[in-house]
């Protein structure tokens, strides 16, 4: 297709997307950062000027900044650590010859299909209220005292919830990586005098960092961004310690009608995300190009 | 693996594969459960597995809640930004598989680099936006800013798909005769049609979980169905039957979806790096 | 009619120049090869004959119309492709049709042109059978079919046998043929396969770098290659070169002879040398010599010659036989 009429033809259809993610992406954006630097309140609208640098000091200088750059952190690494490690020795499980197997994958895939509201309503009424939920039942079961995981360990308890979702998602796409593993190869490994584990090391995991690298570059464009897991659990607490940048921003809008202090967070989340990004996409950019 | 199998071997991985498996599913069979209970079964102490059945909740969350207007609001949002962000992205697609410049794989990185912005870093403008524009709380806004959402990623998809069709194919039909429009309709769009209903497919089921836009931008009017479950977590709206039986209907149409579209999942989703 | 001309022809991808400028004439009923390394451009130049590249510079005549600006369809011409581009959601029925319907002819006619061609081409089983379903050398057939139903002007083959293994190819290299000799229409014939190009062509076209490095028939190009790459290029096993005092005996910058041209004794001749490799194919046998004066040279003798691995022998060229070559390659 590479005559000259195709080609203008082509850049035509083209440019639909492309203007509308522009302005998707420049307008605002530009806003943000001219918000940023506004003194603006919903509450007290009359108020308004140029305010400097004054949002950014204020929300950095916010004690729940940095507990909010952790937690987030946290919640991404965390939930990234638990899914990739269960991911590839859940892979490795379901690619042996087991009975059922198709039932057994819906099994294990269905959680990624579960709405975010639902699957933290469920987590934390029927599995970990500290009275009536199922957890709570086990520990008075083995005599332990049952844990208040929203009180006690907040943020553990969201990565739970969080890595529950998107387990299913590593796992299915390591477990098809892993069925595109080239026999020959293994049998070779078997003539070289391979054992299991050496097997796994220089064949299985080399060929498998490519489906790695992009469970890890999804999984990070969603963790990042977690919202509705917090807002139903925790509301960001107890205090602030189950807030990601996200909700914290979120808090401020929405909650405290705060648009100049939102506006410089919100820059502050998207300067972090391209930080990441900017691994990510590279990472990503040579491992689609082999 | 040509090597026999041994049986004990078979037995204990078919074993540990279901346990864990059942595992992953219990917190959805323990919910599908408890909304078959009334709400004093479903704090019962200890966790009752056998119990009278009912299908009251389904009623009551029927009939008190607008349960079907958040369901058609998540089926309007959902189904509309999917179909609308398609017709954008297909011609998009099409032309970066077929007539790839020097720029295309930048462009590519660039549509899937604006799915990096955190929403968050958007949130106040789109927010205020939508307000001044009366678009708040509406179905209208809530299907522009999905649309936008996943634009990128269907253009991906798509993309990884119409690559595959080889473009000798395309070569010999306008050899064979065929003028552009004929070229379309006889033979790239039969070719196309299953990776379009792959993309579908997972971006509806993409669009109907999405859970920060809608919570944002939505009240009483255009709420979703994320919306709606979210209204559960209220301290004083304990009633587990029959959050259980809301959330069943909300979960229970996508999953079985997302059943039969595991594969295209794994080629749609990782752009087809993994296959 | 299938009279092609290029004129001038010249093509850019970009900043690269991948056919600096051809002209040839293919007359009409020719079976024309083209030939050469891979990158040479021979499928660049058959692509622009289609019109599925645009022309950088000059011009395509087909039968005295200039189409160099015209689309593909406009061309009236036929393609075999390497992959064979099978449409894979139609059956081998609706595949051979598909040109038909394009040009809107009645279905009538359509389904009565479509059954001969099946016929023609042993495809009258499988005509309900999607492309899927059909072995490598079936699919082949159908390629083929679909080129012949609309009688077009000219067939331009890419490659059409590569993805073949040997025995198919031989026995659809015959087909070609004989389905040239039996509509007498112009083809146009790609390939890197020298013994293919040697089989079938009427003359030949040997490409190098995008250049026409010489067009004329296959016994030309055996007999009187214009240059050192040509002479390299045609026969198999290639050419021995040799420079030096061994050429300056023929006042030459390089000579070169041809395997089948040299002579093999175990007691004297020209070089001596020792047997690294000994290849018996049965009718031939064919013998790597390396020398201390000249390098290695290989030699084509008759099936029966008794020479194995390591053995020492001499070998001379056959002096009628020898082809000369200035310094700057051309032939002398």
């Amino acid at each position: 297709m590479a005559t000259a009429h195709t080609k203008t033809l082509s850049r035509i259809m083209n440019l639909p997307s492309i203007i509308l993610l522009f302005i998707w992406m420049i307008v605002p954006l530009g806003m943000t950062i001219y918000y940023s630097f506004q003194r603006y309140n919903l509450l007290t609208p009359q108020r308004r000027g140029f305010n400097g640098w004054f949002n950014y000091e204020f929300f950095i200088t916010d004690p729940a900044f940095f507990e909010a750059i952790g937690n987030t952190l946290l919640l991404v690494s965390g939930v990234l650590a638990i899914t990739i490690i269960g991911g590839v020795l859940l892979g490795i499980l379901l690619n042996q010859a087991i009975v059922g197997r198709g039932i057994v994958r819906i099994l294990f895939i269905s959680p990624f299909f579960i709405m975010p509201t639902v699957s933290a309503l469920i987590w934390k009424n029927m599995l970990m209220n500290p009275i009536y939920g199922i957890f709570a039942h086990i520990a008075e079961f083995f005599g332990a005292d049952p844990v208040d995981f929203f009180a006690v360990i907040p943020l553990l308890s969201i990565i739970i919830i969080v890595a529950w979702q998107w387990l299913p998602f590593a796992t299915l796409i390591l477990l098809t990586a892993m069925q595109s593993l080239d026999q020959e190869q293994q049998e070779a490994a078997d003539m070289d005098g391979a054992s299991t584990l050496a097997k796994f090391y220089y064949i299985t995991l080399p060929h498998l960092a490519r489906a790695i690298t992009v469970v890890i570059l999804i999984e990070t464009i969603f963790l990042l961004s977690i919202f509705a897991e917090i807002l139903v659990t925790t509301n960001g607490g107890p205090g602030t310690a189950s807030t990601n940048l996200t909700y914290m921003v979120y808090n401020r809008a929405l909650l405290q009608y705060d648009i100049g202090g939102a506006s410089a967070g919100g820059i502050i989340a998207v300067i972090l995300a391209n930080i990441v990004a900017i691994f990510l996409i590279r990472a990503v950019g040579k491992n689609l190009e082999a | 693996m040509a090597r026999k199998v041994t049986l004990q071997r078979k037995l204990g991985f078919t074993a540990l594969a279901w346990f864990l498996g059942c595992i992953m599913f219990f917190p959805i069979f323990w919910m599908i459960l408890t909304s078959f209970k009334t709400e004093i079964d479903a704090i019962a102490s200890p966790p009752l597995v056998f119990f009278q059945a009912t299908w009251e909740n389904y009623q009551l969350v029927l009939n008190q809640s607008d349960y079907l207007k958040y369901f058609g609001n998540s089926v309007v949002i959902a189904g509309g930004s999917t179909i609308l962000a398609l017709l954008v992205a297909i011609p998009s697609a099409w032309s970066m598989a077929f007539s790839p410049t020097r720029h295309t794989k930048d462009v590519l990185m660039w549509m899937l680099s604006t799915k990096m912005m955190p929403p968050v870093g958007v949130l106040v403008p789109i927010y205020l936006m939508l307000k001044y524009l009366g678009l708040l709380d509406t179905r209208t806004g809530l299907v522009i800013i999905m649309m936008l959402i996943n634009l990128p990623i269907i253009i991906w998809m798509l993309y990884t798909y119409f690559k595959e069709i080889p473009s000798e194919i395309l070569e010999a039909s306008r050899m064979d005769g065929a003028v552009l429009w004929k070229e379309i309709v006889y033979v790239l769009l039969p070719m196309a049609l299953p990776g379009i209903a792959s993309t579908l497919l997972l971006n509806l089921i993409l669009a109907w979980n999405e859970a920060f836009w809608t919570l944002n931008l939505t009240a009483a009017n255009a709420a979703p169905l994320t919306a709606f479950i979210a209204s559960y977590s209220s301290p004083e709206g304990l009633f587990w039957s029959k959050l259980s039986a809301a959330s069943t209907m909300a979960i229970a149409p996508i999953m079985v979806l997302g059943w039969f579209s595991q594969k295209q999942l794994v080629t749609g989703l990782t752009f087809g790096a993994v296959k | 009619m299938g009279n092609i001309v290029l004129e001038k022809v010249h093509k850019c991808f970009g900043d690269v120049e991948v056919i600096p400028s051809v002209d040839l004439d293919i007359k009409d009923g020719e079976f024309v090869v083209f030939v050469g390394p891979s990158g040479c451009g021979k499928s660049t130049l058959l692509r622009l004959i289609a019109g599925l590249e645009d022309l950088t510079g000059g011009k395509i005549i087909i039968d005295g119309v200039d189409v160099s600006d015209s689309t593909p369809a406009k061309r009236e011409l036929a393609m075999v492709f390497q992959s064979y581009a099978l449409y894979p959601h139609m059956t081998v029925r609706k595949n051979i049709a598909f040109p038909l319907k394009m040009a809107g002819m009645p279905q009538d006619e359509i389904d009565k042109k479509v059954m001969a061609a099946a016929e023609s081409l042993n495809l009258t089983d499988y005509l309900e059978r999607t492309p899927g379903l059909l072995s490598g050398g079936q699919r082949q057939r159908v390629a083929i079919g679909r080129a012949i139903v609309r009688s077009p002007s000219a067939f331009l083959f890419d490659e059409p046998l590569s993805n073949l293994d040997a025995a198919l190819r031989v026995n659809m290299r015959i087909e070609i043929t004989d389905l040239h000799k039996e509509l007498k229409t112009t083809m146009i014939y790609v390939t890197h396969d020298q013994v293919e190009a040697m089989t079938m062509a009427d003359r030949i076209v040997v490409l190098q770098a995008g250049d026409v490095e010489q067009f004329g028939t296959p016994l030309d190009l055996y007999n009187k290659p214009v240059n050192r790459f040509v002479a390299g290029f045609i026969g198999s096993p290639k050419m021995n070169f040799v420079k030096g005092k061994d050429a300056d005996e023929f006042d030459a910058h390089e000579i070169g002879f041809r395997p089948e041209h040299m002579s093999v004794s175990t007691t004297k001749g020209r070089w001596k040398g020792v047997v690294s490799v000994a290849e018996h194919l049965g009718a031939d046998t064919f013998l790597h010599v390396k020398t201390d004066e000249v390098g290695t040279l290989v030699t084509r003798s008759d099936g029966e010659i008794n020479v194995n691995y390591g053995d020492t022998v001499y070998v001379s060229p056959n002096t009628d036989k020898i082809y000369r070559f200035g310094a700057d390659g051309l032939a002398l």
